[in-house]
């Protein structure tokens, strides 16, 4: 057994798990934080993407062990309060979702995405950034255009989203 | 996934003697192949060996004139480092389209050379660049290190330190990623430098990463795409699978080599 020590939304936590118990189980199962979505079996999908230490990696590639000590971030800990985070609020108005699935693990790999750019984004940079999250309903271009709003919003930049 | 046993050693030392310990561990690098593998239940290490938490295993340094890169570098940080950008960006654009971002935060150089995926990214670097791979027993050139599809030189307890290279004065690497998977179909890895001209292949042989002769001494007479307009590549032994024919990747094997020239 492992004994895990993290911080989860920033919550401190520490619990005793079987060694190949992997991160996006843990989140799930342990700490009942169901945001963060298993949507394929060979690490592909991106539906489990958290962030861990600000790093946006898949939470099923990983073993909870791995990521004793570290600040884990879910979709659950994105915003405090009611507020929603600006990507979060970017992909309600520009419909960047349909059946939801890929939702959280798409913002939290776009907040690591616009966060790594600094405001220097486009469409096509955005395509390439987000090649590791599937999404079988929206055919991205709202999925685009949401991550495009939101960083113009975060970093101030002119509207490039249209 | 089968039952393991997870450790995090604070030496390389430390992690050499758990594998010695332990016949049946493995070592655990960034386990964007390792982990995957073992949810599949392809691998069953009874124990897991994470290097990442290893502090001599990690950065980008550049001594005497050599670039030696840590074997638990993650590709995000390889293909972000400004010391390795103005030394060879060909090799920090090669870590910058490995996988995808989620991969490259945890992959790390020496997780992927020591698994020597056939269509792995970093071997054809590793080759063209004649790195030399220093571990926890010794030096091995590039040349004698990658010995077959997924595998090399290394001994059963060996851990991978760095890897180190003189930079060249050209270098780029070009690759046809399947998109689906991501991996190399083809790719090729061209340097021109002090030890003359080198070419190396991944993603297309049935052995693994390979030089290609015919290429390098036609771009040791003349380093420009047009000088590979006469060779034909042949299709034997190359692999040959449902996303590609072996004439195919023929084909993609000049086709990259100019892009690759082209970019240097």
């Amino acid at each position: 057994m492992a004994k895990l020590e993290m911080t989860v939304n920033g919550r401190k936590v520490s619990r005793v798990v079987d060694d190949r118990t992997l991160l996006a189980h843990f989140l799930r199962e342990d700490m009942q934080l169901t945001g963060t979505h298993v949507g394929c079996d060979t690490s592909q999908c991106g539906a489990c993407v958290v962030h861990v230490d600000g790093k946006a990696v898949k939470s099923c590639t990983m073993l909870a062990a791995q990521a004793s000590g570290a600040q884990v971030t879910t979709i659950e800990g994105l915003s405090s309060g009611a507020d929603l985070h600006p990507v979060q609020r970017a992909f309600n108005e520009h419909h960047g979702l349909q059946c939801g699935f890929c939702t959280t693990g798409m913002i939290m790999a776009s907040v690591d995405i616009i966060a790594r750019h600094g405001g220097d984004l486009d469409e096509a940079t955005v395509r390439a950034e987000l090649e590791g999250n599937i999404c079988r309903c929206t055919g991205y271009h709202n999925i685009v255009k949401a991550v495009l709003a939101a960083n113009a919003e975060m970093h101030g930049a002119s509207q490039a989203a249209e | 996934m089968y039952e393991t046993t997870y450790h995090r050693p604070a030496s390389v030392e430390e992690a050499a003697a758990l594998l010695a310990a332990n016949p049946d561990a493995k070592l655990l690098a960034g386990g964007q192949t390792l982990v995957p593998t073992m949810k599949q239940r392809l691998a069953a290490p009874s124990d897991l060996v994470d290097l990442r938490h290893i502090a001599a295993l990690r950065g980008i340094s550049s001594e005497g004139g050599r670039i030696i890169i840590g074997a638990a570098t993650p590709h995000a940080e390889v293909a972000g480092d400004a010391t390795l950008r103005a030394a060879c960006p060909g090799l920090a654009d090669l870590a910058a389209h490995i996988g995808d971002p989620h991969v490259r935060y945890m992959g790390t150089l020496g997780g992927s050379i020591a698994n020597n995926d056939p269509a792995a990214d970093y071997p054809s670097a590793m080759l063209a660049l004649g790195a030399t791979i220093h571990t926890s027993k010794r030096d091995i050139g590039a040349d004698d290190f990658f010995t077959g599809m997924f595998e090399t030189a290394l001994d059963e307890d060996e851990i991978i330190i760095a890897v180190s290279f003189a930079p060249p004065e050209r270098a780029a690497y070009a690759k046809f990623p399947n998109p689906a998977s991501l991996y190399a179909m083809t790719g090729v890895f061209v340097t021109k430098g002090s030890a003359g001209v080198r070419v190396a292949v991944t993603g297309a042989g049935s052995d693994g990463v390979f030089r290609q002769a015919e290429m390098e001494a036609a771009l040791s007479a003349d380093f420009s795409p047009a000088a590979l307009d006469g060779i034909t590549v042949s299709p034997e032994g190359l692999l040959e699978d449902l996303h590609a024919s072996a004439a195919y990747r023929a084909s993609l094997i000049k086709t990259m080599a100019r892009r690759a020239v082209a970019a240097a």
